[in-house]
């Protein structure tokens, strides 16, 4: 008999009950729930006359809307601020734990959920969010749903699910000097496409991500949603483990020494069987950075704007073409050669300490090029922005021209005042190009933040290897 | 939910691959705390020539008159048929509740993005899978005769294209059942509620840190 995936045991170990039709119930450990895609499931709640079914598996937090800049005003977007005031109101009516907008734990749903320890390896995690992935890291089964699941998990603790087929990513080998989990799934997306991963559950192995801390982890399984798959997990090792202990929500005591001995058995077997596997080598990857408007058009940062006309696949030349004008970028120029208007180094993909440390490291004792109209770092969190402070990391962003916030979504998606006017370039830590991402007419280029805090000194791309 | 078994409307084709979430229903719209209200918003910076508010009317924007559903077949169209990839991007329901609330009944296209592909069946949509060479046929046949309708068969799994042409559709026995009965999930889901009490109650034992209050 051959052994079992991850994802198989994490699958096992929550299965409820299999129905006639193929799919199953499975348990949810943990929802966490944020403004936007939580009012209209309370509210079915309410119009069914329903409670949530197990009030302390769930977690709430306000990041989607929040102003980055000084708080004490509250919101002035009438819009945004009904909907955290929804949010509060429903916390406040079921019970629900929130870190609202004012609490030092506030933060980006996924960020705040490892941080606290409120996300465990083996659990199921869900969020109203597909960058809920992110925190398969931890060695979870975590993934994003509608607002009908939301309100089906709230009201049942359960999901009723089919099995994914799954998908073993191998990073192998040793990863260049600058090269970071940003540039691996970056490369990722680029090699298997942006629907590569639909339908898989996809696990990330090999030496490369063993060698990863958990924070670089998180990277790679936030952007598994870029990559098609719901799911992006990592198996528990020490790193795991070390990450985990004394975080304020983890077990403590004898619970967790009992949990240590079940997350040692988070891993796939050795025999274990993948319906697909897809084989890396960790030293060709090198500093990506993406050219268009899907998160697979991305290239080394030394390569070019690919030529459209040098595309066989009739669809794929259409869509480089449309990717192109909107992008306002000619076939073949060097990436190097693409100047920009803002630097936004945030979201749930790289606001975390290490990735604020990455980037300071590069920007210390330099100042951002002039034709930099606005250079912003939005930590993951309240906790991340008061860690870099303790080290001394906010200074070495504003003197180098940044602008410090308060941490939330921000310019990720620009629901807040964070946006790029029509026709603005940005080098973003973020995870999506698409057209408006980060304001209507904006346009976006996905990079590490050392890349872009190399980008901000410089006013263009450049290889932060040879900074 | 409402039930959803056979459907015969005007085909919109939107030839483009990759259609995104953001795309099809930009984020400040997302600030809304209702599920309905959202078509005039249905590809907003794509439909308008202005940038979009919450809450403004619609009808005094200036249209951009080159995207398909400003066009005048395509106003009524309840069918859109479009590239490989739909709906990748965000988990957000409002994609589908947009298209719904814009009268979009039934989606034909090679391919999905997942989360989006579930949420459209919880909406009384259905999206239709075809292979790429058919979707491609189809868009030849939809764009020589501007505002010809197909016809959807959920129960029989079939599409009637517009020349009378019957192709067959694969669709999960599961999401099919739910979708022709309009059916209730949370209530059903609610009927094994032994069942999930008696898992929690074992789980409790087995792994106990995850019940801490
Ligand atoms: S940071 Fe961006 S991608 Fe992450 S949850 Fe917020 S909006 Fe979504």
């Amino acid at each position: 008999m051959t052994g079992k995936t991850l994802y198989e045991k994490l699958w096992d170990d929550h299965v409820v009950r299999d129905n006639e039709d193929g799919t199953s119930l499975i348990y949810i450990d943990r929802q966490l729930v944020h403004e936007v895609t939580s009012p209209q499931a309370f509210e079915g709640l309410r119009l069914a006359g329903r409670q949530p079914w197990r009030v302390d598996a769930n977690l709430a937090v306000t990041d989607h809307n929040v102003p980055t800049t000084d708080r004490s005003q509250g919101i002035a977007d009438p819009v945004s601020r009904i909907q955290v005031e929804t949010l509060n109101r429903n916390c406040e009516t079921y019970g629900i734990t929130e870190f609202g907008m004012n609490d030092p734990r506030q933060g980006i749903v996924h960020v705040i959920g490892p941080e606290q320890g409120a996300t465990l390896p083996g659990m199921t995690i869900v969020c109203g969010d597909s960058h809920t992935s992110t925190q398969g890291a931890m060695g979870a089964m975590a993934f994003g749903i509608g607002t009908s699941e939301v309100e089906h998990a709230l009201a049942t603790q359960t999901l009723v699910q089919q099995k994914s087929k799954t998908m073993l990513i191998s990073v192998d080998g040793e990863l260049g000097p600058g090269v970071t989990a940003k540039d691996i799934i970056l490369h990722i997306i680029g090699t298997i496409g942006t629907a590569g991963g639909t339908g898989y559950a996809i696990e990330y192995g090999g030496s490369a991500i063993r060698n990863l801390g958990m924070e670089g982890r998180m990277t790679i399984c936030n952007m598994s949603i870029e990559a098609g798959a719901r799911c992006g997990m990592i198996a528990v090792d020490d790193t795991t483990i070390e990450y985990i202990a004394n975080r304020p929500f983890a077990p403590t005591g004898e619970l967790w020494d009992q949990a240590v001995a079940h997350w040692r058995t988070l891993h796939s077997d050795a025999d274990a069987a993948f319906d697909k596997v897809v084989r890396i080598d960790a030293a060709a990857i090198e500093p990506q950075v993406s050219w268009g408007t899907s998160p697979e058009m991305v290239v080394p940062v030394n390569g070019r704007v690919p030529n459209p006309f040098k595309e066989a696949d009739e669809g794929k030349r259409a869509g480089y073409a449309r990717a192109l004008e909107y992008m306002d970028l000619e076939p073949e120029t060097p990436m190097t050669d693409i100047r920009l208007d803002k630097v936004f180094i945030g979201s749930c993909t790289n606001a975390r300490i290490s990735d604020l440390r990455a980037a300071a490291e590069v920007l210390k004792g330099r100042r951002i090029a002039d034709n930099i109209k606005l250079a912003m770092v939005v930590p993951g969190s309240g906790l991340v922005k008061k860690q870099a402070e303790d080290e001394g990391l906010d200074r070495i962003f504003k003197d180098a021209g940044f602008e410090w916030r308060e941490a939330g979504c921000s310019m990720c998606l620009g629901m807040n005042p964070d946006q790029l006017a029509p026709g603005e370039r940005c080098a973003s830590t973020s995870n999506r190009n698409f057209e408006g991402r980060q304001g209507q007419g904006g346009r976006t280029h996905l990079v590490s933040p050392a890349m872009a805090a190399a980008a901000a000194v410089a006013g263009h791309f450049v290889d932060v290897r040879n900074f | 939910m409402e039930p959803f078994s056979q459907h015969t409307g005007v085909v919109a084709p939107l030839e483009q691959t990759n259609i995104d979430t953001d795309a099809i229903i930009p984020k400040q719209f997302l600030k809304s705390i209702h599920r309905t209200g959202f078509g005039d918003n249905l590809f907003d910076s794509w439909r308008y020539l202005d940038e979009g508010q919450p809450g403004q009317d619609c009808s005094q924007r200036p249209e951009n008159p080159d995207f398909v559903l400003n066009q005048a077949p395509y106003r009524q169209a309840s069918i859109l048929l479009t590239g490989r990839n739909f709906g990748c991007g965000s988990s957000r329901e409002h994609a589908p509740w947009a298209l719904k609330d814009f009268g979009i009944r039934t989606l034909i296209a090679p391919s999905y993005a997942d989360i989006f592909y579930n949420n459209c069946f919880k909406n009384g949509i259905l999206p239709v899978i075809l292979p790429e060479e058919t979707v491609e046929r189809l868009f030849r046949e939809v764009k020589a005769e501007p505002g010809c309708t197909m016809s959807v068969d959920l129960p029989a799994q079939t599409v009637t294209t517009p020349s009378g042409e019957t192709i067959n559709f694969d669709v999960d026995g599961f999401r099919k059942h739910m979708l022709v009965e309009g059916l209730d999930e949370i209530g059903l889901t609610l009927q094994h509620e032994e069942a999930i009490r008696a898992y929690e109650e074992r789980r409790r034992k087995e792994a106990p840190w995850l019940f801490r209050a």
